[in-house]
C-alpha cells in the first residue's frame, strides 16, 4: 500500500477520534461547571484547556474562559486544529484524498459527517451543547461501524486502527489528567471520597459508567477507577487495551510484511510495562506524573510509527 | 433567426429514438421532477462528484447540474460515429509518431513546417521516441457537435488528457438507479465496461523493460485538483493506485512507488498531470507535482506515460484543421467526420475574412481552453467584438474562428417545464493495442436559454447518453 494512503487512514482515524475526545471533553467540562463541588469556574475550564492541549491557543485568542467560548473554540473554531469542525473536515479531506482506499459506505459517514456540519454551522441559531456532542459520537460510531462492517482487512485496516488506538489511548489519558487537576490542588485529597461525583461524571464522559458498576460494584473508590481506566483489559477505551490493541495490528502488519518494525517492537515493550504494572505503583508514581508519562511515549509511539511505515523510506 | 436541429421533435414530429421518452416526460409534473432531481443531487453529493473551476472561488464542492432527460442516438448514427472518431485516433497517431521522427507529412508539403516545430506544445524532449504500439495518444477525446440528422462536426480533439468521464459514467448510474423502467423498454448499450477497458489499454502499452504482469498507477496533480474526484473514481474502479509526485521516485533505470513495505516499482503512469509538470530535471524546473528523472527513465524503455509526453502537437487548435489531411496522408482513407470550416488568423487571408465577419464568428484562442478567452460573435456586444477585434490583431496567429454552429437541442428540463436547450458530445477513444470506444459519452448541456457554451465552468451541465441497440 502506498504509504500517503496509510498516512491518511491513519489521520482519519485519529482526526476523527479527536472530534470525539474533544467533544467528551466539552461534555466533561459543562457538567463539572454545574456541580455544586465545583472549585469555580474559572479553574475548571482552565485545567480541561491545559489537559487537552488547548489552553495556549485558547488564551491567544479569547483570554479568559469562558464556557462560550470554550465551546466554540473546541467546537466550531476553524483556526483551533484541533476543533471538533476542523477534525471532522480533515478527516474528510482525508479520506477524499486516498477515495479509492475506502468503501462507499465509509466515505459516506466521512461525507455525511462533514456535510452535515456544514448544516450544523450555517444554522441561525446554534444547538445546545449535548445535542452536538450526541451528534459528534453518533458521527463517529457510523464511521466505526462502516469501517468495521464493510472495509478489507488489509494492511489498510490495521493503519486505521493503530491510528484509533493511538488517539484514543491518549484521549483517555487526557480526560484522566483533567480530572486530575480538577480533583487534586493538592495532594492529599487522593483517594478519598471526596471526588467520587465527579469521577463518575468522567466515566459519564466516557460512556463508561454502567460499564465500570457492571465490572466493580459497590463504592467508586479512586483506585477502582484508576485500574478501570488504566489497566482493565476490558474497558474499551482503557490505557492497556488501547496498546494491546495497537500491538494487536502491529503484529498483523509485520505477519503481512514478513518482517518486525521499530514500532513493533515499541509497541511490544509498552504493552508489557503495562502488564507489569500495579495501581499502587501508579498512585506511587503520581497519576499526574504517570499519565504524561504516557503522553508522551504515545507521541513517540507516533514518530516510530511515521519512520516505520509512513514516510516511504526504505527500511 | 437561425433555425435548429431538435434531436427529439424535428420537421416530421417525434423522431424515433425518443418515442419511449415522451410519455415518461409527460408523466414528470413538477412536484415529482423537483423531487427526483433534488434526489440525484443529493446522492451526487454523497458519492463526492464535486467539481471546482480554477479561480473561480466560491464553493470548492459545487456539483455539476445534472440534467434528467437523456439524450439519445441510434445504432446507425453511432456506428458512423465511433467509425469516424477511430479513423481520426488512428490518423493523431500516426501524426505524433511521424513528427516526433522522420517527418514526413512535413517534408510532403501537407502541413506547415513551422505550425508543428514551432508549436508550443512540440516537446524537442521526445523527439526521436517511439512509444511501445507506437501510441502517442492512449485516451482521445472528440468533442463533436450535431446540427443536423446526418450531420456531425469534430470541433476539437483533446490527445492528453481529456476529463469528464467519470460524469459519463455517474450519469448512467444515476439514471438506472432513479428510472430502472427506461432501461426495461428501451435497449441501451452500456457504458459501464469503460474503466476495464481502460485498464487493458493501458496494460497494454506497457514499456519493454517490464517482465510479467504491468504496475499501472495514475498520477494526478493532487486532490486539489477539480478533476480530483475523476482521477479517484477511475483508480478505484480500475484497481489501481492513485499516486502523487511525492509518492515517486527514481532509482537507477526504473520509477519506484513508496509503499508501506518498501519501494514498489511501476510500470505505466496514466498521468493526469500536464507535460510540463512530469519532471522538473527536464521540464518545468520549478514543478512540484512532478517526479525528479523520469523522463530519463521513459527514453529509456523502464516506464510506459501516457498520454506520452508531447501529444499535445496533435490537438492544437491550429494543427486540428490538417487533421483530415492526417486521415488522407497516414490512412490513406477519407475522412468520415468533418472538421468545422475553420479561418487561421495568422495567414493572411483568412485574417481579412474574420475581422470583416467577427460578428458572426466563434474565435477562439489556439491553446485555450475550458471556454475562457472565446469570443461568440453573434452573443456579443459591440463593445467585445471591438475589445476583441484589436486582441486578433495584436497576436493574429494566437486565434483561429469558425461560424458559429447552429447547435443540435435536446428537451432538458428546466424551472418551467422542458425546454430545448444546446448539447455537444464527447466521446473517449481508447488507444492501445486495439483502438475500442464505449458506446456513449459525455453530453454537455448549455443549461441557460440560448446559450451555445457547454462547458462546466459557465453554467453547463451533463446529461446520460443513450446508444439503442438497433
Amino acid at each position: 500500500m502506498l504509504s500517503r494512503t496509510a498516512d491518511n487512514l491513519y489521520w482519519v482515524a485519529r482526526n476523527m477520534e479527536r472530534a470525539e475526545t474533544n467533544a467528551r471533553l466539552l461534555e466533561v467540562g459543562a457538567r463539572m461547571s454545574l456541580l455544586p463541588t465545583a472549585q469555580g469556574f474559572r479553574s475548571d475550564w482552565d485545567s480541561l484547556l491545559r489537559a487537552s492541549g488547548n489552553l495556549a491557543g485558547y488564551t491567544e485568542k479569547y483570554g479568559a474562559p469562558d464556557q462560550a467560548h470554550i465551546e466554540s473554540y473546541l467546537f466550531f473554531d476553524r483556526d483551533n486544529p484541533n476543533s471538533v469542525a476542523s477534525c471532522i473536515t480533515n478527516a474528510r479531506e482525508n479520506g477524499r484524498i486516498i477515495r479509492t482506499a475506502l468503501t462507499t459506505q465509509v466515505w459516506d459517514a466521512l461525507n455525511t459527517a462533514f456535510q452535515e456540519l456544514r448544516e450544523i454551522e450555517g444554522a441561525r441559531t446554534r444547538q445546545d451543547l449535548s445535542h452536538l456532542t450526541d451528534w459528534v459520537m453518533r458521527q463517529a460510531a457510523m464511521l466505526r461501524g462502516a469501517i468495521d462492517a464493510t472495509l478489507l482487512r488489509n494492511d489498510g485496516f490495521n493503519f486505521l486502527n493503530i491510528g484509533y488506538y493511538l488517539e484514543r489511548g491518549d484521549s483517555t489519558a487526557r480526560l484522566m489528567d483533567v480530572k486530575y487537576y480538577v480533583l487534586l490542588p493538592r495532594a492529599d485529597f487522593i483517594g478519598t471520597g471526596l471526588d467520587n461525583d465527579q469521577w463518575s461524571m468522567l466515566l459519564r464522559a466516557m460512556s463508561a459508567n454502567r460499564a465500570f458498576h457492571w465490572a466493580y460494584g459497590g463504592e467508586i473508590t479512586s483506585a477502582k477507577i484508576a485500574h478501570f481506566l488504566i489497566l482493565n483489559p476490558q474497558c474499551p477505551r482503557s490505557l492497556i487495551t488501547c496498546v494491546a490493541g495497537m500491538n494487536n495490528h502491529a503484529a498483523r502488519l509485520a505477519k503481512l510484511y514478513g518482517h518486525e518494525t521499530a514500532a513493533t517492537k515499541a509497541f511490544a515493550a509498552l504493552l508489557a510495562e503495562l502488564e507489569s504494572q500495579t495501581t499502587d505503583q501508579i498512585f506511587d508514581e503520581g497519576l499526574h506524573e504517570f499519565l504524561t508519562r504516557y503522553i508522551t511515549q504515545t507521541a513517540e509511539l507516533g514518530r516510530v510509527i511515521h519512520e516505520s511505515y509512513l514516510s516511504g523510506d526504505i527500511q | 433567426m437561425t433555425s435548429y436541429f431538435n434531436e427529439m421533435y424535428h420537421a416530421e414530429g417525434l423522431r424515433d429514438p425518443y418515442r419511449w421518452l415522451e410519455p415518461w416526460s409527460a408523466d414528470m409534473p413538477a412536484g415529482k421532477r423537483r423531487a427526483k432531481q433534488a434526489e440525484a443531487e443529493a446522492l451526487f453529493r454523497r458519492i463526492g462528484v464535486t467539481f471546482a473551476v480554477y479561480g473561480e472561488g466560491g464553493d470548492p464542492d459545487r456539483l455539476i447540474p445534472f440534467d434528467m432527460f437523456p439524450r439519445v442516438f441510434t445504432g446507425g448514427e453511432w456506428a458512423k460515429l465511433e467509425r469516424g472518431i477511430k479513423q481520426r485516433a488512428r490518423a493523431l497517431n500516426a501524426f505524433l509518431v511521424d513528427v516526433y521522427g522522420r517527418g514526413e507529412i512535413v517534408r510532403a508539403g501537407r502541413i506547415p513546417a513551422e505550425l508543428v516545430y514551432k508549436n508550443a506544445a512540440y516537446e524537442k524532449a521526445v523527439v526521436g521516441i517511439i512509444p511501445p504500439k507506437g501510441v502517442y495518444s492512449h485516451i482521445v477525446g472528440v468533442d463533436i457537435v450535431r446540427t443536423g440528422p446526418s450531420d456531425f462536426y469534430v470541433l476539437e480533439e483533446n490527445c492528453r488528457t481529456p476529463s469528464g468521464v467519470s460524469y459519463m459514467l455517474e450519469s448512467r448510474e444515476m439514471m438506472m438507479r432513479m428510472f430502472p423502467d427506461l432501461f426495461r423498454e428501451n435497449r441501451i448499450e452500456p457504458v459501464d465496461t469503460y474503466p476495464d477497458k481502460l485498464r487493458r489499454t493501458l496494460a497494454s502499452v506497457a514499456p519493454p523493460k517490464c517482465e510479467g504482469a504491468p504496475t499501472v498507477v495514475i498520477l494526478t496533480p493532487g486532490h486539489f485538483n477539480s478533476a480530483y474526484y475523476e482521477h479517484s473514481f477511475l483508480a478505484d474502479l480500475m484497481g489501481v493506485e492513485l499516486v502523487e509526485g511525492q509518492d515517486l521516485f527514481v532509482d537507477g533505470e526504473f520509477c519506484y512507488m513508496r509503499t508501506t513495505e518498501g519501494p514498489k516499482r511501476v510500470d505505466v503512469i496514466y498521468r493526469r498531470l500536464d507535460d510540463e509538470f512530469l519532471d522538473p530535471l527536464c521540464f518545468n524546473p520549478a514543478s512540484m507535482l512532478g517526479v525528479a528523472g523520469l523522463m530519463d527513465v521513459y527514453r529509456s524503455g523502464g516506464v510506459a506515460i501516457c498520454s506520452a509526453p508531447g501529444a499535445g502537437v496533435a490537438d492544437d487548435k491550429a494543427v486540428y484543421t490538417y487533421v483530415p489531411e492526417m486521415v488522407r496522408f497516414y490512412l490513406g482513407e477519407e475522412p468520415i467526420l468533418s472538421n468545422v470550416p475553420t479561418w487561421k488568423c495568422g495567414h493572411h487571408d483568412d485574417l481579412k475574412y474574420v475581422t470583416e465577419n467577427l460578428a458572426d464568428l466563434v474565435v477562439k484562442e489556439v491553446h485555450g481552453s475550458g471556454g475562457y478567452g472565446m469570443l461568440v460573435g453573434p452573443k456579443s456586444s459591440k463593445a467585445e467584438v471591438e475589445e476583441f477585434r484589436a486582441r486578433i490583431l495584436a497576436n493574429p496567429a494566437n486565434y483561429i474562428a469558425q461560424p458559429t454552429l447552429a447547435l443540435s437541442t435536446t428537451p432538458t428540463f428546466v424551472d418551467e417545464g422542458i425546454a430545448p436547450r444546446h448539447v455537444d458530445l464527447r466521446p473517449y477513444c481508447l488507444v492501445g493495442e486495439k483502438i475500442e470506444l464505449v458506446p456513449g459519452g459525455l453530453t454537455r448541456v448549455a443549461l441557460r436559454e440560448g446559450s451555445l457554451v457547454v462547458n462546466s465552468s459557465q453554467g453547463g451541465g451533463v446529461k446520460d447518453t443513450w446508444v439503442l441497440v438497433d
